[in-house]
């Protein structure tokens, strides 16, 4: 986590012309990705950290230095926040050749030795040859690279990624995490990259904030965001599609599980006293940990719950199905579970057939019932 | 052929060229990136010059500029002679009409460049002098030089403002554009003619030489 001195720490709050209430740190090293769905402000959060907006309210620190303070009316210029930044679109000077653009990043484009270390950087982000080209005679991909070195040319406190990846196509798109990824070793300042692409920050990041209409929902390690979402509103966010209501029956800590009452049937979960018993709770549960109940029926684990529902209008995905259950019980419930084509095809799915699921109860994971300001859980987009 | 008519065109047409430059880039970037009050009505009376009658602004500005007020007034306690009838005051009606054919093509140019390549720039550490150096201006160019020239141009052949502030004084006010309509006056075509032709051969110079710059598959420096 961040040192109070080094690092970057950010907080941000406006109404307009967007809303926004973050709070973000980010340690030396660290790639921190802001991920939220579009129109949820993260590249104006960016901006504010560059200093290319400037927000009603908050305070914006970097190594010990303070780059914008609402409080004292401290606000230091773009030019002077020694930040490193990468353009959705990247932003290249489109007269200069690759190096030229590299050496504007620099303090003394002019000076001495200047050139070579502009090389040195082409060469870091494999352009070496290409180095008096310009933009326009490069690909995507090789735009995206000269803009990553000329970000770097000015040996940033911070380094901002706004969407790095979103222009180029997909094979090249995996080539460039495979270089960032190799890349980021090398870094020593905190690294921000905001993106829609839930996928790319679990693969590039070391933690993610959750951001959707300004806020900061919930900031962690990848897989514990996606997995224990704080509120409903995360789990919709990161693509959880089994969310559901219930209402803790009791603790059994000799077990390790809670029991929780669902749609008039019992389920048990992990434990997790932090919900008293007789507490209204919402659930989730990754697709997958809903699994086809194996034909041996006997071979449920301790923390299975068995249910039965009926298939509904199933979706291929390539090789995997997508598969609606509708569960039988008082409410009709619709579980989402994501099985391989020749499963599928073996167990001969097909709408309107009768099922039996089985759900992890370890994989179930509670949180508190949505009943909070921001309106129905329905109401997220999905960024994942 | 009244050479002393054509160089006194040729130095007011340099002159105002020159001094529109700097006028030029700063209003046409503060016409394309700033927001401020009333900007659609200085838009509106930047282009009030290309819609008046030249006679009507000479009228104004001879009037603006003569002994009578204090414009006229001050500027003769400074320098001993008025404004107007003055190779100066014919600079300053100059600068004035001229001001949408210098500011209009820059402000277009400067609107085209992407606003993230100027906050890259400045994400780049540049100062403002070296912004306006290495990215505005050579991106700018092309329009930058299509209004230098459009102002040389016009301020060679303009006739009514020139006439109204200047008075066609030979030797002093009287402009090439004066001296050919003197020659016709006088039945001399033959003379006429001449200037007409070399004012033609000037103005089509100054065009080809911006279009030989600007147009797509020419020399362009960002290609």
């Amino acid at each position: 986590m961040t040192d109070p001195v080094t690092g970057l720490r950010a907080t941000i709050r406006q109404v307009v012309p967007i809303p926004l209430d973050a709070d973000l740190s980010c340690g030396p090293g660290e790639v921190l990705a802001l991920v939220g769905p579009s129109g949820s402000g993260k590249s104006t959060l960016l901006r504010c950290i560059a200093g290319l907006h400037t927000p009603m309210e908050g305070r914006i620190e970097c190594d010990g230095r303070t780059w914008f303070d609402a409080g004292s009316g401290a606000n230091l210029s773009t030019a002077r926040r020694r930040i490193g930044m990468v353009f959705q679109h990247y932003a290249l000077f489109p007269h200069l050749s690759a190096l030229e653009n590299v050496l504007e990043g620099m303090d003394d484009p002019d000076g001495a030795g200047s050139r070579e270390r502009g090389r040195e950087l082409l060469r870091k982000v494999h352009l070496d040859g290409l180095e008096m080209r310009k933009p326009h005679q490069l690909s995507g991909g090789q735009q995206q690279r000269v803009a990553v070195a000329r970000a770097l040319a000015r040996e940033p406190h911070a380094l901002l990624l706004d969407e790095p990846f979103s222009a180029v196509d997909r094979s090249t798109r995996e080539k460039l995490y495979g270089e960032l990824a190799e890349l980021r070793r090398e870094l020593k300042m905190p690294v921000i990259l905001v993106t829609h692409d839930l996928e790319e920050a679990v693969m590039l990041a070391d933690r993610v904030s959750i951001l959707s209409r300004g806020k900061t929902l919930q900031t962690g390690p990848p897989l514990q965001v996606m997995e224990r979402p704080a509120t409903v509103e995360v789990a919709r966010l990161v693509g959880l599609r089994n969310v559901f209501e219930g209402r803790v029956l009791s603790h059994h800590r000799d077990r390790g599980t809670t029991v929780v009452e669902w749609n008039g049937r019992r389920l048990d979960v992990r434990l997790q006293e932090g919900f008293p018993a007789g507490a209204r709770v919402a659930w989730s549960l990754p697709a997958s940990g809903v699994l086809l109940m194996p034909r041996d029926r006997n071979a449920g684990g301790i923390l299975d719950n068995i249910v039965e529902g009926t298939v509904g209008k199933m979706v291929t995905l390539g090789n995997r199905v997508r598969v609606p259950v509708r569960v039988h019980g008082a409410t009709e419930a619709l579980l989402t579970t994501t099985v391989p084509r020749h499963l599928a095809e073996s167990y001969a799915l097909a709408e309107g057939k009768t099922l039996s699921l089985r759900l992890r109860g370890g994989q179930i994971h509670l949180m508190p019932p949505d009943d909070g300001p921001h309106g129905p859980a329905g109401d997220s987009r999905s960024i994942a | 052929m009244d050479w002393t008519a054509l160089s006194l065109s040729l130095q007011l047409a340099s002159a105002t060229m020159l001094v529109l430059l700097p006028i030029g880039v700063w209003a046409g970037r503060k016409l394309a990136w700033s927001r401020f009050r009333g900007k659609a009505l200085v838009e509106a009376l930047l282009a009030l010059p290309l819609v008046l009658p030249p006679t009507v602004l000479g009228f104004y500005l001879l009037v603006a500029m003569g002994g009578a007020t204090p414009l006229g007034r001050w500027y003769e306690s400074l320098f001993g002679h008025q404004l107007t009838f003055s190779f100066q005051g014919l600079l300053v009606a100059s600068l004035i009409f001229n001001l949408p054919f210098a500011v209009q093509p820059m402000q277009r140019a400067f609107e085209a460049i992407a606003p993230e390549v100027r906050e890259a720039a400045l994400c780049c550490g540049m100062s403002r002098l070296r912004l306006l150096r290495r990215v505005e201006l050579p991106l700018a160019w092309p329009g930058v030089l299509s209004a230098m020239v459009l102002v040389f141009a016009h301020t060679l052949g303009e006739f009514g403002v020139v006439l109204m502030v200047g008075g066609g004084i030979p030797g002093k006010t009287r402009t090439i554009a004066i001296a050919i309509y003197d020659r016709v006056q006088a039945f001399d075509t033959a003379g006429a003619g001449i200037m007409s032709a070399t004012l033609l051969l000037i103005s089509m110079l100054a065009i080809g030489l911006s279009y030989l710059v600007t147009a797509p598959g020419g020399f362009r420096r960002h290609d």
